[in-house]
């Protein structure tokens, strides 16, 4: 049965993601570049939104989506969209068309590959950024994507719980960041410490964007509008004021001052965890799950990557794959039936079976992510080369990739 | 003919201006620049790496002037700069070879005011 109030809500929530996306994650990685890169950060974020968008319509939204094939993948009796149309689709959302679900989907699609920029920022050649993308979402998003939430996919079969994605999203792009960071090495100059930020304006102002956009992320992914979106919505927003604040302070005793990139990272990481777990844990879990990622993002980010040295320019890892591993850990701990019937109890109520669960689909996820990186990143880079020369990494990737300079000197 | 080079505060700036117009030193070169002297700059903090040694923001005014206000320049620019604590900046002053006005053509002392 239609229902207008859902439709409605979902296609909003559909445009919010996007804006997590461009502006929202372009600015906030764009901030953290330095001036000769800001550019090349805006320009692969506002690609994905095309190039992903297209690949979503073609093939990629049936192979996610589509009719099971033995729990692995869809086939492609929905490419090009034929038969999801204004009908709904029970499988999945019984109250909106099937379109909608589609297109609200497709807003996931295009976030999850541009998250992995923050990786890989101020090194890679044009070219070779658009074949990993189209090849990464083709072979890890999309059968990830049918695993978790697919209708047959293998692991939904066996229970595993990710309200809004923080398996299929965030665990697989942090993954996916950590392996490039690793394989294509630091950028020139890196020396186990960040490169100062050009515009932490811009950062915040892509912050606050995510923290808006993501009522859309986790809220739309009830489908509905109804009191289990009025929950994610809550838990979203206590779970990201908790982690803000509780970054901010933990600089503060460790630094001696607190720093609003601190806080803005911190909301990150509290947002990326509170995604699997949100339609599943009430407010005052979510509060708690924003004060623990905090502190483990912290460390990832500020102690032991300088101690490790690899370059995750921009801690795509350190926030999304890390805060995105603790968020699926909450979830199997803190889920409770009594916020979502359609869920599970967790290890708090008894449930030793669910933690199980999303334990088993954590480390599948890290173990497929990280396999099938590694792979397309040396078929790209045969094939074009990842990275650009050292002289035009110098030069900045604005000038030698687009041709173009984002800011001035003389008018 | 001498250059009067000042790096100064920034926030020095309007108070200098204001004690070069009155002893009547009305042109000059004002630009943005960054340095560290024996203060040795600031530390900046990105999440959580510390970096010492960011560099501070400075203002710099070339002047260029005849021999007689030489003294007066730089009497002007201490009046309107100096605290007394590490961070005032410094004067520097260089022989200065030649001076041009574009508009008209003038060359030397007559170029300079």
């Amino acid at each position: 049965m239609m229902n207008s109030g859902d439709t409605a809500w979902v296609l909003m929530a559909s445009a919010l993601v996007l804006l997590m996306t461009i502006p929202g994650l372009a600015f906030f990685y764009g901030g953290l570049v330095r001036r000769k890169n800001v550019l090349s950060i805006l320009m692969q974020c506002f690609i994905i939104v095309c190039v992903i968008s297209l690949q979503w319509v073609l093939f990629g939204y049936s192979l996610a989506f589509g009719p099971d094939l033995h729990g692995i993948i869809g086939n492609l009796d929905w490419a090009g969209l034929k038969g999801v149309g204004a009908a709904p689709n029970p499988d999945y959302a019984a109250t909106i068309p099937h379109s909608v679900f589609m297109i609200f989907q497709a807003m996931f699609a295009i976030i999850t590959p541009a998250l992995i920029i923050g990786a890989y920022a101020e090194r890679v050649k044009f070219p070779a950024f658009l074949l990993f993308t189209l090849l990464w979402a083709t072979f890890v998003y999309d059968p990830l994507a049918h695993w978790v939430w697919g209708k047959g996919g293998w692991l939904k079969a066996m229970g595993g719980l990710d309200f809004a994605g923080g398996i299929v999203v965030h665990v697989s792009s942090g993954i996916s960041a950590l392996i490039l960071a690793l394989l294509l090495g630091k950028r020139v100059g890196y020396n186990h410490k960040p490169i100062r930020p050009h515009n932490l304006p811009f950062t915040v102002l892509g912050a606050a964007l995510l923290w808006f956009g993501w009522f859309g992320f986790n809220a739309g992914s009830a489908l509905a509008a109804d009191g289990l979106a009025a929950n994610a919505f809550v838990t979203t927003h206590t779970a990201t004021a908790a982690a803000g604040l509780t970054w901010a302070l933990i600089e503060w005793w460790h630094n001696g001052t607190p720093t609003i990139l601190g806080a803005a990272t911190g909301a990150v990481a509290g947002l990326v965890a509170v995604t699997p777990a949100c339609g599943f844990v009430n407010p005052m879990n979510a509060m708690f799950i924003g004060i623990i990622v905090a502190f483990v993002c912290y460390a990832a980010v500020a102690v032991i990557k300088g101690k490790l040295g690899y370059d995750d320019s921009l801690d795509a890892f350190g926030v999304h794959g890390v805060g995105g591993t603790i968020g699926t850990i909450a979830t199997g701990l803190f889920a409770e039936k009594a916020v979502n019937g359609t869920g599970a109890d967790g290890l708090l109520l008894g449930n030793l079976h669910q933690f199980g669960v999303q334990f088993l689909m954590l480390v599948v996820t890290i173990a497929f992510a990280a396999i099938m990186t590694f792979i397309i990143y040396r078929i790209v880079d045969a094939a074009i080369g990842m990275r650009v020369e050292e002289k035009n990494e110098i030069i900045g990737l604005d000038l030698t990739q687009q041709s173009e300079a984002a800011y001035t000197v003389i008018e | 003919m001498k250059l009067v080079i000042a790096i100064i505060q920034p926030h020095k700036l309007e108070a200098v201006k204001r004690e070069l117009e009155a002893v009547d030193v009305n042109l000059m070169t004002v630009t943005n620049v960054v340095g560290q002297g024996r203060q040795k700059g600031v530390t900046e903090i990105y999440r959580g790496a510390k970096e010492a040694g960011g560099l501070l923001n400075k203002v710099r005014l070339d002047i260029a002037v005849n021999e007689a206000f030489v003294e007066p320049t730089i009497a002007a620019v201490n009046r309107g700069a100096h605290t007394g604590s590490v961070g005032d900046g410094k004067i520097f002053v260089v022989e200065l070879a030649e001076c041009i006005r574009i508009s008209s053509g003038e060359r030397g002392p007559m170029a300079i005011g």
